[in-house]
């Protein structure tokens, strides 16, 4: 008898849910079709006054040529440094949750081949989009993105810490964004410019180094968070053969993407 | 071309739809974060289609860097969500072990 006035209760509180995931629906396509109205609108009513033009316009003194790293680096500088800190404060939420998981089982020779093709491919690359940044679409967020799709091979192929070295160095790896940034922009404050206000003759290589920095942080910062949890200590790797695999992929991932004119 | 701007910005209010929609009628936690994904793939998509200026004049730089940062912000609080998730649901189980 209880089973089946439970049953009924449940089949009704299914309806009323269908209900109100229709009405749910209902609304936002209200709201959609609003919002598209309101999109064709503005299109139709052409351009207005816009920052692109101003962008453009100071862009011969930001000390690089694309004007979204300009934006990014130069004009928003601030935005980019909060950037990172919510990257690095979201990863400090992961590592306090608890240590991370075991990582996969050691990949077999084929894979393991493929991935020294394609992790050092992937870092030139990242060297490369972080070097092109100053005048074409890449930059820091790009390099770090695929340094960061490195550690995600390698931990797919079995190595439990992506690439990446131990919990203290890799602390400091991921504090560089941040601390580059800050120093770089107390130091201008120290010759006399506001922070983060980068005198045009130097502008270019502060933001070069703020750069690399950055591209190191955001990939460690991404294949950490990929590890999902506290790395693994020492403790965690029990045999010599795994510490010898661990050393032998661990200066691939690490390296800093040097730029190359 | 305001045919294609219209489009692209279109498919983005699309998007926010629909994410905001499964966001609020699915109650798996995963389903959840994915829905929340696809709502900022759809406000990027917008904010991509308003840089467009013209063939004539370069796109409007200022966007394109707020979708950059969008989605940098994006996958931090993503991968934060998703630890948090797994975690819920180890909590879970072990109750309902206990």
């Amino acid at each position: 008898m209880t089973s089946m006035t439970r049953a009924r209760r449940a089949a009704r509180s299914a309806e009323r849910n269908r209900d109100l995931s229709l009405l749910v629906a209902v609304l936002l396509a209200l709201l959609g079709a609003a919002l598209t109205v309101v999109y064709f609108m503005a299109l139709q009513a052409g351009a207005a006054p816009r920052l692109a033009d101003l962008a453009y316009e100071r862009l011969p003194g930001t000390g690089v040529q694309n004007p979204v790293t300009a934006v990014l680096l130069n004009y928003r500088a601030y935005d980019t440094l909060m950037e990172l800190a919510v990257l690095l404060a979201a990863l400090l939420g992961i590592w306090s949750l608890g240590p991370a998981a075991p990582g996969f089982q050691r990949s077999g020779a084929v894979l393991a081949g493929m991935v020294s093709w394609v992790v050092p491919l992937l870092i030139v690359t990242g060297g490369y989009l972080l070097w092109v940044g100053g005048y074409a679409p890449g930059g820091a967020f790009q390099a770090g993105a695929l340094l960061g799709a490195a550690g995600v091979i390698v931990r797919l192929a079995g190595d439990p810490r992506a690439g990446l070295p131990g919990e203290a160095a890799q602390r400091w790896l991921l504090v560089a964004g941040v601390l580059v940034f800050t120093l770089v922009g107390l130091g201008l404050m120290v010759f006399g410019a506001g922070f983060l206000t980068y005198p045009p003759k130097i502008a270019k290589w502060l933001i070069l180094a703020i750069e690399m920095a950055a591209t190191v942080a955001i990939g460690v910062a991404l294949a950490a968070a990929y590890v999902g949890g506290r790395p693994p200590g020492p403790q965690a790797r029990p045999t010599a053969e795994d510490e010898d695999a661990l050393s032998a992929t661990e200066p691939a991932a690490e390296n800093t993407p040097a730029p190359s004119p | 071309m305001l045919t294609a701007q219209f489009l692209y910005g279109g498919a983005g209010l699309v998007l926010f739809a629909l994410g905001l929609w499964s966001f609020l009628v699915h109650e798996p936690l995963l389903r959840k974060i994915i829905a929340l994904n696809i709502t900022g793939a759809g406000v990027f998509h917008v904010l991509i289609a308003i840089a467009y200026r013209g063939d004539v004049a370069p796109p409007d730089p200022v966007p394109h860097a707020l979708v950059l940062t969008g989605i940098v912000v994006a996958v931090s609080a993503t991968a934060l969500a998703l630890m948090l998730g797994a975690r819920l649901q180890d909590a879970e189980e072990e109750d309902r072990r206990r």
